[in-house]
């Protein structure tokens, strides 16, 4: 079983590909978080049971894939050759779909949704190259879109100097947020003289609303694992840490599938494809808390001890886990090493524009027509994505703002919808679309809220400062806020900004003051007029009742 | 060693436009504040590393966007940095602002008030109701009162992990930590109390905490800190001399904290912060007791005094000066002690004068200094921290000398490999390295068959023995006997794990062996000492920078009290009696014939006293009846005696017996030294006003000897007595009252230029042709075996909340809420085997006595070995051992013996 040399994995790539050809039709079954289990197996059951009834079941693969990203239409069946998107799947649908689409080679219309359609197509989808299109619990399908060529190229052809240079030329950054350039990363870690070495692999997505990480390991978990093994051979680890929020329960059980699968072909372990080089890697979980995703916070959580966001320096690639030097890459980030080794630094840079370079997997969420996962090149305009891509508002409304980034992401009002995102702007990848019906003050102290009650309560500034913070916005919401409170809210959010210990506290005042710059006035309505335009707030109330 | 202790290089960098000098890699906020750049920090604590949470102490550097903690950067060559700029002063103000608002706390009725980190940046930002953006919200959050020692008001808590960071750091416990987040978080002990977690109450937390949040429970509100005395003294307890500063209101201690100079820096254990109320106990004697009819009568001091004179002169007229025995006090000062001493070989003529380290590091005395010329520890204390491996032999350290336990926490935790040679389960066994649990009393055969392994293997360092050994040949024949399979079968210690064991401590680079009661109490006390000896020799682990041989003293002063010839054989400065012209020189100086015949020991006199040789027993600070072995034994001799005077500073067991009890002034009550275990001479304080009537023990002595019309000196200070010291004693020549002012210094220090010494044999040992000797010693097995009628081992040791007889301990209210009763720990195999439960009472019978004491579950001993202590006197574990001697340095066989368990 145990893959020895490129050849031998050329040889299985192959192989594996003429199998995945040699069926006649394609059928995948969407089996991810946002279907119920039970659900995707009737689907699966019935799929199966209708070929059998005609004796065609050799000919037709039917298989479980990953998230397509579109789950507000699902259940979901896709069906190759071609790329028909089937939507609101029912058992007898999918008779259906088999009888006219399979046998009579006729596809169905009405099943399809052009909206999703268009979705699907106006992206660009590299991180989420294989998601829906591969059974995500079958490395040998991994292997039939070249899985593990990245892999055995960087360990036979490149050093890991190379390899470094090669990724520095891609000019990747960090897909978490802190866009910190991913070559440099690997460089400074690989400088370091102090053994042993650690890479983490960083699975703890944890702004509301975003799930590209889940979707990304639900569906193609081998990427996140060979991008993690060329990450180790780069910078001189042999042990890598794959941490994943608890509630993630579909996702762990596929990396823990696949780093079997990877250890069984000698992937993961000692000197893999007969290199010097040895890898593997322990899946961690933990109850999933927000600041966990903070890398220090990782750190301390995977050594055992509270998840806690550390001083910095040191820094983690010179002191990080257990002292060692440590790489802590988000997943995603991983996930594109694989495809610019194998494709090439320039390959790559064809995507994106000058500074931001690639894609972006974004989670489109809010009032917009066809939510879900949207992979573009990065310095695409937000108007695209939101009109083009998603569908625009629905039910008439008007937009009039959208947070991009996570909860602590700019707040960028309906009349800059030409700004290209790039990976300053990027973050985490949400996108949350508002339409005239919120209210600004509203939902900043939601979004304050969510910090507050997230913070690790570590650093004076955000533990108590947020609080404060909290305090002021709601009592602008209900009327008794003043002038004096605004500028106490900027001064406090100055603070914030520059004495918080991690970027949780650092970032969570950018609503606030991202909005009182654009939307100063719908504050100064609440505390002046005694109004809340969109009527959301208690303020409302009271006037009401005086 | 070398690379960690490598002098910082000193290099320019630039503050608010300031040129300074400061040391590379030093915490760049305490290189700031020592530059006289007063920033404000909560969080920062320079014994721990820094946290960075309180984010008071930024300040910008050049090249960075973002100002940043100081206290989260070391000096780099050239920073350029803003410390003081409206911008950050703002931001410090609205960060104080912002903790203030959510403690709400009120200084009025505070402990803290007048020493709180807090209220002082509070007062300096002027952050008074006026000023403030914030309303404080007080948030009645539940306290932790559950500890004896300490109360937890998160409330008044910063949660600046300073707390957490000790007990880890510091102590190496780990057991506080946050829980709960955001505006939740709290510090809690172990999983939810204080009580219930495994906190032994060393209080170090209470020392980090800059404001309110930790306090000593026993202290609050017995005063703050502008109405008390602060007295720097030392620790009464074991022999690390830890530094202490006493507060004092009233003529009352009110709290003790640890001084941040060596030996402990700050650090202390649960007996020394919290095991002060004894002083000032009801109970203390306030007057001298005569027996009258039978009965202890209060009198004043002339009846008393001149009772005991006279008595003295009739006994010594009549049966000759050897016909008296003085014991003198491990726990009393230098001064006392050598006045004591000069009044035996002075005032009654004798050197029967011995001290209670007869009971506990006479073989050191005796084994090291045959071997290498000192009786004492070779080495200091803090070299523990950066030694590659430390070999402990029979020491329960964290327990009994909490302190040093602490430091090896901290070393093994950077990496020092630990090895442990214990029957029992100590906390160090536990985290050991290689833990070798031997049977007891089979330790010699274990060091030589290390050494054999040693030798075999060529580990041995060949040159250092050929340099400055002598004997080697001898040694090497007789260990050549010890091969590993008999090892085994001798220790019980596979051989595979032997081998390990002196690899590693062979191959280190710096090395050091700790032993204590485990290696002594035995009557081939001696024996062993001269085994530990020979590893260390072997080895080349002696004579440098953390490589030495670390016997740990248990009282303040048992070194002080030998050093100053508190023994039966040697005058002070270890003179031998056969050392003609030196001991001419103390003739001289004390103007008197000193006999040259070595007196009794302490073990000799009650025999000697039983039959009717020793007739008076003078004794100072010691509760000889329960700490020598065989009570009955002891009270027989008690008995037979026509005169026993006591001179303590409670009525005990011992003092019981009297025919006089002089009542003693207490460590806190006198002025005077101790000498540590690290040979550092430590100035001990008074405090307060000794209670009643009671005297300082050598003013006592001084004014019997004149009644007796054999004045041993007029003194009016203890200053003055220890200027005699000195003069006499070239060790101690160089140490001045003035010079320990603040730190104590290490002998030898001959002159008043010399820096004291860190470690001994730097260049020769201390025998007369300055080599070391090998002294070959054969494994016997113990006195006492187990058999059918006595299946138990019995060890006896001590517990971290009490010292020996605990007549201090126990009058201390804290240290009684962690074990107040007596006790045997049983290995749940043998409790099932005999069908007790855990807190059962049960007797533990011997073949010379039994005691009646509570059975408690414990894994740490194995099964067939048991362990109690001997701190209660409602059962004295001295009733079941056995008077026998080691033939050398006379300690009678006090750790182990053969017992059984009956059910009550």
């Amino acid at each position: 079983m145990r893959i020895r040399s490129i050849e031998e994995l050329r040889k299985l790539i192959e192989r594996e590909k003429r199998r995945l050809s040699s069926y006649k039709y394609r059928i995948y079954v969407v089996s991810a978080s946002c279907t119920h289990p039970e659900v995707t197996q009737g689907l699966l059951e019935t799929l199966e049971a209708s070929l059998e009834d005609i004796y065609i079941k050799d000919e037709v693969l039917v298989s479980p894939t990953g998230c397509l990203g579109v789950c507000s239409r699902g259940p979901i069946i896709r069906v190759e050759p071609g790329d028909y998107v089937y939507v609101h799947m029912t058992p007898e649908k999918a008779r259906r779909v088999v009888y006219e689409h399979i046998i009579k080679g006729r596809p169905l219309k009405e099943y399809l949704d052009d909206n999703v359609t268009l979705f699907l197509r106006k992206q660009t989808r590299l991180v989420l190259r294989n998601v829906g299109k591969m059974n995500p619990e079958r490395i040998e399908d991994y292997f039939a879109k070249n899985g593990y060529l990245a892999l055995a190229k960087a360990l036979t052809e490149m050093t890991p100097r190379q390899v470094i240079e090669e990724i520095k030329r891609s000019e990747l950054v960090g897909r978490s947020g802190s866009a910190f350039p991913t070559g440099l990363k690997w460089e400074i870690v690989a400088d370091m003289k102090d053994y042993p070495k650690y890479v983490i692999a960083n699975l703890s997505e944890g702004d509301p609303g975003v799930f590209s990480n889940r979707a990304l390991a639900e569906g193609d978990p081998h990427a996140i694992i060979e991008g993690m093994i060329i990450a180790g051979y780069a910078v001189g680890a042999n042990k890598g840490f794959l941490y994943v929020r608890s509630d993630y329960k579909l996702a762990l059980k596929r990396l823990r599938i696949a780093i079997e699968q990877a250890r069984r072909y000698g992937l993961l372990g000692e000197r893999i494809l007969n290199s010097d080089f040895s890898f593997d890697i322990e899946l961690i979980s933990g109850v999933h808390e927000f600041i966990a995703g903070e890398e220090t916070a990782l750190i301390s959580l995977i050594e055992g001890k509270r998840a806690s966001p550390r001083r910095r320096p040191p820094y983690p690639a010179t002191q990080g886990l257990w002292g060692k030097p440590t790489l802590v890459n988000n997943v995603e980030t991983l996930a594109n090493i694989p495809l610019i080794i194998l494709k090439g630094a320039k390959w790559f840079a064809q995507f994106g524009i000058k500074g931001s370079k690639g894609t972006k997997v974004f989670s489109l969420v809010g009032h917009v027509k066809i939510p879900g996962l949207v992979e573009v090149p990065l310095g695409t305009k937000l108007y695209d994505i939101i009109y083009e891509i998603g569908g625009g508002i629905p039910n008439g409304h008007k937009l009039k703002y959208v947070q991009v980034g996570g909860p602590s992401g700019e707040i960028i009002p309906g009349d800059k919808l030409d700004l290209p995102i790039d990976h300053k702007l990027m973050g985490s990848g949400g996108i949350v679309v508002f339409d005239d019906r919120t209210c600004i003050v509203d939902i900043v102290k939601f979004l304050i809220e969510f910090f507050m009650e997230e913070s690790c309560g570590y650093c004076i500034p955000c533990r108590v400062g947020l609080v404060r913070i909290y305090e002021i916005l709601d009592r602008i919401t209900r009327g008794q806020g003043s002038l004096k409170d605004l500028e106490l809210l900027e001064k406090l959010c100055t603070v914030l900004r520059k004495a918080c210990l991690c970027g949780l506290g650092r970032s969570a005042p950018i609503p606030v003051i991202s909005t009182l710059r654009f939307f100063k006035d719908e504050y100064l309505m609440h505390i002046e007029k005694g109004i809340c335009p969109a009527g959301k707030c208690p303020i409302n109330k009271s006037v009401n009742e005086r | 060693m070398n690379a960690r202790n490598k002098e910082p290089r000193l290099v320019r960098i630039y503050v608010d436009g300031r040129e300074i000098l400061a040391r590379e890699g030093e915490n760049l906020l305490k290189a700031l504040k020592e530059a006289g750049f007063d920033i404000p920090s909560l969080c920062y604590y320079d014994k721990v590393s820094p946290s960075g949470s309180c984010r008071l102490c930024l300040v910008k550097i050049d090249g960075r966007p973002d100002p940043i903690p100081a206290c989260t950067l070391t000096v780099e060559e050239g920073m350029r940095i803003t410390a003081f700029d409206d911008e950050l002063e703002e931001i410090r103000r609205i960060i104080l602002d912002l903790i203030l608002s959510e403690l709400g706390c009120n200084c009025l009725t505070c402990d803290k008030n007048g020493y709180c980190l807090l209220q002082d940046l509070a007062y300096r930002y002027g952050l008074d109701e006026e000023h403030r953006l914030f309303t404080p919200q007080f948030r009645g959050l539940p306290k932790d009162t559950s500890s004896p020692i300490l109360i937890y008001d998160p409330n008044k808590c910063i949660r600046c992990e300073r707390c957490i960071k000790a007990c880890e750091e510091i102590q190496g416990k780990g057991i506080l930590s946050f829980a709960y987040s955001g505006q939740n978080i709290i510090v809690v002990a172990g999983l939810s109390s204080w009580r219930e977690s495994l906190c032994d109450g060393c209080g170090e937390c209470i020392q980090a905490c800059p404001v309110g949040a930790l306090l000593e429970k026993p202290s609050i509100r017995k005063g703050r800190i502008w109405e008390v005395r602060k007295v720097p003294t030392t620790c009464p307890y074991c022999g690390i001399g830890c530094q202490i500063e006493v507060w004092v209101k009233d003529n009352k201690i009110i709290k003790v904290l640890g001084r941040d100079v060596p030996p402990n820096y700050g650090s202390l254990c649960i007996k020394g912060r919290f095991g002060y109320e004894h002083v000032n106990s009801p109970e203390r004697l306030t007057k001298p007791l005569l027996r009258k009819e039978g009965k202890l009568v209060p009198v004043d001091w002339d009846e008393a005094l001149n009772f005991v004179a006279r008595k003295l002169k009739e006994i010594v007229n009549k049966y000759g000066p050897d016909s008296v025995f003085i014991m003198g006090s491990s726990k009393a000062t230098n001064e006392a002690n050598y006045i004591l001493q000069k009044f035996a070989r002075v005032a009654i003529g004798t050197n029967n004068v011995d001290n209670s380290a007869r009971l506990c590091h006479a073989p050191t005395v005796a084994g090291l200094k045959r071997a290498l010329g000192a009786g004492a520890m070779t080495n200091s204390i803090e070299e523990l921290e950066k030694t590659d491996c430390i070999l402990i032999f029979g020491s329960n350290t964290t327990e009994n000398h909490p302190v040093i336990g602490a430091i090896i926490r901290r070393a093994k935790r950077k990496g020092t490999k630990l090895i442990v040679v214990d029957p029992l389960r100590t906390e160090l066994a536990e985290m050991a390295d290689i833990w070798l649990r031997i049977k007891p009393g089979t330790d010699i055969a274990l060091i030589n068959g290390m050494i054999n392994y040693i030798i075999t293997k060529g580990l041995e360092d060949i040159n250092f023995i050929k340099r400055r050994c002598k004997n080697f040949k001898e040694l090497k024949e007789c260990v050549a006997k010890y091969d590993l399979d008999k090892v085994e079968k001798i220790t019980g210690v596979t051989k595979e794990k032997i081998a390990k064991a002196a690899t590693i401590y062979a191959k280190a680079k710096n090395a050091c062996i700790i032993y204590c009661m485990g290696i002594t109490q035995h009557v081939f006390g001696t024996k062993n000492v001269l085994a530990i000896a020979n590893l260390a020799l072997v080895t080349g682990h002696i004579g440098r920078e953390g490589n030495g041989i670390y016997p740990l003293r248990g009282h303040n002063n048992v070194q002080g009290a030998c050093d100053l010839g508190v023994l039966p054989d040697s005058l002070p400065g270890y003179v031998s009696l056969g050392d003609e012209s030196s001991v001419k020189r103390f003739e001289e100086a004390w103007n008197t014939k000193i006999p040259r015949k070595p007196g009794l020991t302490l073990t000799e006199a009650i025999k000697a006293a039983i039959d009717g040789k020793v007739k008076a027993m003078y004794i100072m600070g010691s509760n000889i009846l329960l700490t020598h072995p065989n009570v009955k034994l002891v009270e027989k001799a008690l008995r037979k005696l026509e005169l026993l005077v006591v001179q303590d500073i409670f009525l005990t067991e011992t003092a019981r017996y009297a025919h006089v009890v002089l009542p003693a002034a207490c460590w806190a009550e006198v002025d005077g030294t101790y000498t540590s275990t690290e040979r550092r001479v430590l100035r001990v304080r008074k405090a307060i006003d000794p209670p009643g009537e009671a005297k300082p023990d050598w003013w006592i002595v001084c004014e019997i000897a004149k009644r007796m019309g054999r004045s041993i000196g007029e003194y009016s200070s203890a200053e003055e007595i220890w200027e005699e010291i000195r003069s006499l004693v070239p060790i101690y020549s160089g140490i001045t009252y003035k010079r320990i002012s603040n730190i104590g210094l290490q002998w030898p220090c001959p002159s008043e230029k010399h820096p004291g010494t860190k470690f001994l044999y730097a260049k020769r040992f201390n025998t007369p042709d300055g080599r070391a000797v090998f002294h070959p010693v054969e494994y016997e097995p113990l006195p006492e075996q187990a058999d059918d009628k006595y299946p138990y081992l019995l060890i006896i040791g001590r517990s971290l909340f009490h010292f020996h007889t605990a007549h201090m301990t126990r009058r201390s209210k804290p240290l009684g809420e962690y074990i107040d009763l007596p006790y045997v720990e049983i290995n749940p195999k043998d409790m099932e085997k005999l069908g007790i439960s855990d807190g059962d009472k049960v007797r533990i019978v011997s073949r010379r006595g039994s005691i009646k004491v509570y059975a408690c579950k414990s894994e740490r001993t194995p099964p067939g070995i048991l362990f109690t202590t001997f701190h209660f006197s409602e059962a004295p574990a001295n009733k079941m051992t056995e008077y026998v001697l080691d033939p050398i340095s006379k300690i009678p066989e006090l750790k182990v013996v053969a017992c059984r368990i009956e059910k009550e």
